[in-house]
């Protein structure tokens, strides 16, 4: 299992372009399909959590899931993981960057890459709002609460500007008020 | 001797004041890496330290810890650079170690349940205002748009999300390549990258 753990986050680390909800898809491949470790709904849980926590996003989904498979080795080898590609690239190519940052190769690469991450993260987007039960073919009361709950918190987000952690939170307190 | 045994534990220490900050995302958390390596510690330039932020961009991962890690090198070699990372990673892996266990012992009330129904709703919000912040810097003219749109279908194909990173890096080349071909220059704009809580 930590070994399962370690490996899994590694390559997390090791693809992390453009931020850690961009990794959501392959931590979706590797948890849910090929190791089964979980339902959708679990992992959207983990994601709330390593939400409204402070730090990276990938190194806290990675303690959660860590945590919830294999206690606090879990945690410590998946955190591990997560951190060490970059930690490595660090140390064993950080002068090299400042040489080639300008290469063509690398910024026509990234150009790329950047336009990818945008659609990895629409794809967890529009999956993590088929697991909130926002699109179905039978829409009741309840998927439009969630509907209204998930425009709410956008509107907070991008017009408002509230932290997430603020935004978590109310939206836990009317899912109280309205499912409790 | 004795001051360069210490370096890698001021190291440890001055990222471990940081932790708390990068609550408010990287945002918060680079004038605070700023403040404490340049001007209070001086343990660096402004300069230099500029160029380690660009780099910590650019290398895979979280671009906080990305940067602990290379101050720490350039400051006290390999020792530094893991003091630092421990430093920065310390505070938060430990919130969410006790976020996870309230979770585990809390997930079954009904309270809880009803909580969480509706922050999943809230969490594909979540993922959307990160789709729309990373988008404004990255889709940068139509063809990065085609190619971000492609990748979110493939993915709905069921493509593994390797290949989508590996297609992306590919496609960025030949599109670059092809517009050389045809004589135009490909401006790849640098705007202004996303140092965000999500990165």
């Amino acid at each position: 299992m930590l070994m399962s753990l370690f490996a899994m986050f590694f390559l997390v680390g090791l693809v992390s372009f453009g931020g850690g909800y961009a990794m959501i898809p392959l931590i979706q491949e590797e948890v849910l399909n090929r190791r089964g470790w979980m339902e959708p709904g679990q992992l959207a849980d983990i994601v709330a959590v390593a939400g409204m926590s402070p730090g990276p996003i990938a190194t806290n989904i990675a303690v959660a899931v860590g945590y919830r498979e294999a206690g606090w080795l879990g945690a410590a080898s998946a955190a591990a993981a997560v951190v060490l590609p970059s930690f490595v690239l660090i140390l064993a190519a950080g002068k090299l960057f400042f040489r080639y940052r300008d290469n063509r190769w690398l910024t026509a690469s990234f150009y790329g890459l950047r336009a990818v991450v945008v659609g990895m993260i629409v794809y967890a987007a529009v999956s993590f709002a088929q697991h909130a039960g926002m699109v179905t073919v039978a829409p009741d009361w309840r998927t439009g609460c969630q509907l209204a709950i998930f425009a709410g918190s956008l509107f907070a987000l991008v017009y408002l500007h509230k932290h997430p952690f603020v935004v978590i939170i109310l939206s836990g307190l009317v899912g109280i008020a309205l499912y409790g | 001797m004795t001051e360069k045994r210490k370096l890698p534990l001021s190291l440890f220490l001055a990222f471990l004041k940081m932790g708390p900050f990068t609550f408010g995302g990287g945002y918060a958390l680079i004038p605070a890496i700023e403040r404490e390596v340049v001007e209070k510690k001086r343990w660096l330039r402004g300069e230099e330290i500029a160029d380690i932020f660009a780099v910590s961009g650019t290398v895979p991962g979280a671009v906080a810890v990305n940067s602990a890690a290379f101050i720490g090198y350039r400051i006290a070699g390999v020792p530094g650079a893991i003091a630092a990372l421990l430093g920065i990673c310390l505070p938060t892996f430990a919130l969410m170690i006790v976020l996870s266990i309230f979770y585990v012992q809390l997930r079954d009330n009904p309270k809880i349940e009803a909580a969480f129904t509706a922050i999943r709703a809230t969490v594909a919000a979540l993922i959307a205002f990160a789709a729309i912040k990373v988008a404004r810097s990255s889709i940068a003219d139509f063809a990065s748009g085609a190619l971000a749109a492609a990748a979110a279908l493939l993915l709905f194909t069921g493509l593994h999300p390797l290949w989508i990173v590996a297609l992306g890096a590919a496609a960025g080349i030949a599109l670059v390549q092809l517009r050389a071909l045809a004589g135009k220059s490909t401006e790849i704009k640098e705007k202004e990258p996303v140092f965000d809580y999500m990165i």
